[in-house]
């Protein structure tokens, strides 16, 4: 389908109506700022993105480019205060979880869209067993007797190949390694059967050879179960890898939105240019990178016009005034350029 | 080929595993380098790679003699450093420099960036008498691409990036031939990792630099390095010139660490014959009769849990490799397109 981005969506009738629009979970024209001792840090500037049934769509940046904010948002965990909702929708099956009861919320929470991040250390409870922690799902959300919890819970240990699942029930998470506990938060967070697993940088915090194991065995999943996959990653390797499309995000707004084969062959936003550029090639050795001039800009005072001119070599004077909205570039791709149309028609 | 300006024989660092409060009784021993042997030329960069927990901080620290080995020696210009003390060890130190991992926590709060980089004069004043110090911290503020007229200000109004450029000035500051790097830009994002990686480049350029180049990411390592060893659980497994060790590895877990490098090209999605290695690194507390990597490794046969192989030369190979069966094997990942 070709009417994934833009503000298209709200025109009456689709968004707001409670009607299912077809997409399983959209993020329209999100906004969020945290207002600190400090001042008001506008965290996300207006995301808009989407994810379906059985495709995985990676959201892109470097650190501090709202990312996170984005996914605990939608989870409905962002930090509030400071954290503050100023705008936007996220809807889950075309219903907006931001305006609906928090028992609603709850009841998609684990069965409608969960989630795993980084650190799994922090997510697992240290004073309970990660079995424990697992079949505690199944009988308060399902009603499942203790040891029919049990039961399930060791099939999922089993799912997500942790070997000697039924031995490993009544470890606690210290006793696992790094590779194992990211095992068991993905147990964890699959276990009510989610349409919709956001997966916030699983892998930043392991090695390769186990990187390799998760991201093998999170795409099994998905393709099982048919899921929709939000990753979200800095790693253009990772994404490369497994994304069906990609959204790349810069100082809280969505810069490009491509399929991945697009994105990687012919970048229609100089960031993702100058991201592209910027990663050591095996076979360049000893010529000098290129490189992304300066820094991101301080979310307290982004620049006027589009917040990338600062360090953007393309920038015209228009750049400057102007804030490029995304707006769609052919059939499946949008970028939030004002010169976006000469970045992808050239040779 | 140029002179050799370190070389590390048989370098040994085990750390005692204790339990029990008052009277510690040892149980064990981590054994975090177990044995590693290298040189570094002059002029050159040397890389180390393996995964968290092999060793390579810990090389770091033994060859910066920050810690004394349990074995071994580290012969720089033919004096062993490992042996020093006092102001023979105080003068030896200026030549070799570390830069850390974390430019957060690396840098003290409570200092301007002026006597940060200022720091080692006090210790060694000789290299930069009192009153041109200034002038001193200024120029390495402009070499390493920070504003000099930044002199006054502490690291927390510095981003990341800027914060390990100040630590590499800080290094710079006693004009050592040796810097030894630990993930320098391992926790920087990519844009910024390329800023800091170009910097390096261009120092060794101008200051005739020697770098010990410590970093898990393969391609980093790649793009920088002279010459690569690859270490697992405290050992070094293989060892020769980027070239060997990326167009020609021998050793399995070299050929498994490559292979699942993640290649930033989607069209190579589906040519890639990734090694899937299962299970974790053993402890490095009990590590595994004979060779290291027998748990992990899909070649494995009875003489790899009876004999630990060498690193050397084997028939059929270029580089010096311990594995009982080292040979070729084409990894598609480490190409290119
Ligand atoms: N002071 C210490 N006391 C006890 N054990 C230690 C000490 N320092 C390091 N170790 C252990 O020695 C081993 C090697 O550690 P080291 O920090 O050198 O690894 P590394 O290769 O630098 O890992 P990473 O990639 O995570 O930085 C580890 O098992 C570590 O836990
Ligand atoms: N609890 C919080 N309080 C104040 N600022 C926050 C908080 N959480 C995140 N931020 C800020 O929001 C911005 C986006 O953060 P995040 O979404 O975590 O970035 P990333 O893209 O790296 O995931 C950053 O500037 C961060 O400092
Ligand atoms: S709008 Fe202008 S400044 Fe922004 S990315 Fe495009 S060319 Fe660069
Ligand atoms: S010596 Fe044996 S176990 Fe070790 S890497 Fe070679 S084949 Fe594998
Ligand atoms: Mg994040
Ligand atoms: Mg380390």
């Amino acid at each position: 389908m070709s009417d994934i981005l833009v503000s298209e969506q709200s025109k009456p009738g689709a968004a707001g109506s409670g009607r299912p629009s077809g997409r399983l979970l959209e993020v329209e024209d999100l906004r969020v700022e945290f207002r600190t001792r400090d001042g008001v840090a506008k965290v996300i500037n207006g995301v808009t993105y989407h994810v379906d049934a059985g495709e995985t769509l990676a959201v892109l940046g470097e650190s501090g480019s709202g990312k996170s904010v984005t996914a605990q948002t939608i989870m409905g965990i962002l930090d509030t205060p400071p954290g503050f909702v100023t705008g936007g929708q996220v809807r889950f099956h075309g219903k907006d979880m931001l305006t609906m009861s928090a028992e609603e919320r709850r009841r998609i929470r684990g069965e409608g869209i969960a989630m795993i991040f980084q650190d799994a250390l922090s997510a697992l409870n240290p004073v309970f067993t990660v079995g424990f922690q697992i079949a505690e799902q199944f009988r308060i959300r399902r009603g499942l007797s203790r040891s029919d919890a049990k039961k399930r819970a060791i099939e999922m240990l089993d799912q997500v190949k942790i070997p000697n699942a039924k031995g490993r029930f009544s470890n606690y998470p210290h006793q696992f390694s790094g590779g194992m506990r990211q095992r068991a938060m993905i147990a964890m967070s699959l276990a009510l059967d989610p349409e919709v697993l956001i997966a916030d940088e699983p892998t930043t915090a392991l090695d390769v050879t186990v990187q390799a194991q998760i991201m093998d065995l999170l795409a099994e999943l998905q393709r099982e179960r048919q899921m929709g996959m939000i990753l979200i990653t800095h790693d253009l390797g990772v994404v490369a890898d497994v994304a069906d499309r990609i959204a790349v995000m810069y100082a809280g707004r969505i810069v490009e939105e491509a399929n991945v084969y697009d994105l990687y062959a012919k970048p229609a936003h100089p960031y993702t240019m100058g991201l592209i550029d910027s990663i050591p090639r095996m076979d360049e050795r000893g010529q000098q990178l290129r490189t992304i001039k300066g820094l991101p800009p301080n979310l307290m005072n982004i620049p006027p016009g589009c917040p990338f001119n600062p360090r953007c070599p393309m920038a015209q004077p228009v750049c400057r005034e102007k804030l490029p909205p995304l707006l769609q570039i052919g059939t499946d791709r949008a970028s939030a350029c004002h010169f976006a149309e000469d970045l992808v028609n050239r040779d | 080929m140029t002179e050799n300006i370190l070389e590390v024989r048989d370098l040994v660092k085990h750390y005692p595993v204790t339990r029990g409060v008052v009277f510690k009784k040892t149980i064990g021993h981590v054994k975090a380098v177990d044995g590693v042997s290298l040189e570094l030329k002059a002029g050159e960069t040397l890389g180390v790679v393996g995964e968290s927990g092999c060793g390579k901080s810990t090389l770091a620290r033994v060859l910066m003699n920050l810690e004394r080995p349990t074995a071994g020696s580290v012969n720089y210009k033919g004096q062993d450093i490992s042996k020093l003390s006092g102001g023979a060890l105080r003068r030896l130190r200026r030549q070799i420099q570390l830069v850390m991992q974390d430019p957060y926590t690396s840098l003290n709060p409570r200092m301007t960036v002026g006597d940060l980089i200022g720091e080692p004069f006090e210790i060694h004043p000789e290299v930069a008498p009192k009153g041109s110090r200034r002038d001193k911290v200024k120029e390495l503020l402009d070499l390493v691409g920070l504003n000099p007229e930044h002199i006054n200000r502490y690291p927390h109004q510095f981003s990341g990036g800027q914060r390990q450029r100040i630590g590499i000035a800080r290094a710079l500051a006693l004009r050592p031939e040796i810097i030894i790097c630990d993930e320098p830009v391992s926790a920087l994002d990519v844009s910024i990792q390329a800023q800091v990686m170009n910097l390096l480049e261009k120092l060794q350029a101008e200051l005739g630099l020697s770098y010990v180049f410590i970093a898990h990411d393969l391609s980093v390592v790649r793009h920088l390095s002279d010459r690569v060893a690859v270490m697992y659980l405290g050992k070094i497994v293989e060892i020769g010139t980027e070239d060997e060790i990326y167009e020609r590895p021998t050793h399995p877990y070299t050929q498994a660490l490559l292979s699942a490098v993640p290649v930033p090209d989607p069209t190579l999605r589906d040519q890639k014959a990734i090694i899937r290695l299962t299970g974790d690194v053993p402890s490095p507390v009990s590590p595994p009769s004979g060779c290291r990597f027998r748990t992990r490794c899909w070649k494995a046969q009875d003489v790899c849990a009876e004999q630990v192989p060498l690193l050397e030369i084997r028939s059929g190979s270029d580089h010096p490799s311990a594995c009982h069966f080292a040979e070729k094997r084409e990894i598609v990942a480490s190409h290119e397109v």
